[in-house]
């Protein structure tokens, strides 16, 4: 199952629309670190709206894709977690630390707007 | 003669991490059948997930048994995951949050025992692994 990522603008979009195998998790890690690059993109949004589970592996592969993309110099922000995925998550002790998620799409794209300006601005003051 | 109680097994031979999704997807489809509600779904699936990768990395292959079972009035589902592995060599650190011999984040076991409402394991070096979860339906 192959992910597409969408290019909007200065982001990524990778929206999941089926189960993922362990393979298609890596695949879909390392395609977005390499794409941020090629298209210059500020942020990754990792859409998981039809992810029906995130397990121990679903969730460490989230995290350093999270981690990859930092040093990569842009954001990651994952959205669309559903409550019982949620909640599986917590009992099975996985917390995505350092990983920052949204509700949804819209609220995915209004925290990289703020994160991104937020450092598009402190380097304009650098520069000065 | 077939025994009654192989009846209504799910057999799913696993081997790669494609059969941990279809494992995993055969899991949630069975506990629908009984009327789980979405959340238990979910944390069944997410069980089985666990318990199939750990399979493949540590055994290479085994297989993933689902039944229906019952205990007095309680109806529910038993998930069996079994290999001809290494075996686990302590089970009780192997239950521990956060330890792990592959470098994975190590709360494969032991998540796996609190998202489940019984828990058993048996393993025996060089002969394979059991492991057997249940969750009742409330």
């Amino acid at each position: 199952m192959v992910v597409p990522i969408l290019k909007q603008g200065q982001y990524l979009i990778a929206s999941v629309q089926a189960a993922l195998t362990d393979t298609d998790l890596l695949k879909l890690r390392d395609a977005l670190t390499e794409q941020v690059g090629t298209y210059r993109s500020r942020g990754v949004i990792m859409d998981v709206t039809a992810l029906d589970v995130m397990d121990s592996f679903a969730c460490r592969t989230l995290s350093d894709l999270a981690v990859m993309i930092k040093l990569r110099g842009a954001e990651t922000v994952i959205v669309g977690i559903q409550p019982e995925v949620a909640f599986s998550m917590v009992q099975l002790g996985l917390k995505l630390e350092g990983v920052a998620t949204a509700l949804d799409l819209e609220e995915g794209l209004a925290y990289l707007d703020q994160k991104t300006k937020r450092v598009a601005r402190a380097i304009n003051e650098q520069k000065r | 003669m077939p025994l009654t109680s192989k009846r209504d097994e799910i057999r799913t031979p696993i081997s790669s991490d494609f059969d941990i999704v279809k494992a995993r997807q055969a899991g949630r489809e069975l506990a629908a059948t009984l009327g789980f509600p979405p959340t238990d779904l979910a944390l069944i699936a997410t069980a089985i997930s666990e318990l199939a990768r750990n399979i493949v990395r540590y055994a290479d292959r085994g297989e993933i048994i689902l039944s229906l079972v019952e205990k007095g009035e309680k109806r529910g589902i038993a998930v069996v995951a079994r290999d001809d592995g290494p075996g686990i060599p302590n089970i009780e650190l192997a239950l521990q949050d956060g330890f792990s011999t592959s470098g994975s984040l190590g709360l494969g076991l032991p998540g796996c025992r609190r998202l489940m409402d019984e828990f058993d394991i048996k393993s025996r070096n060089g002969v394979g692994t059991i492991i057997t979860v249940k969750k009742w339906l409330r």
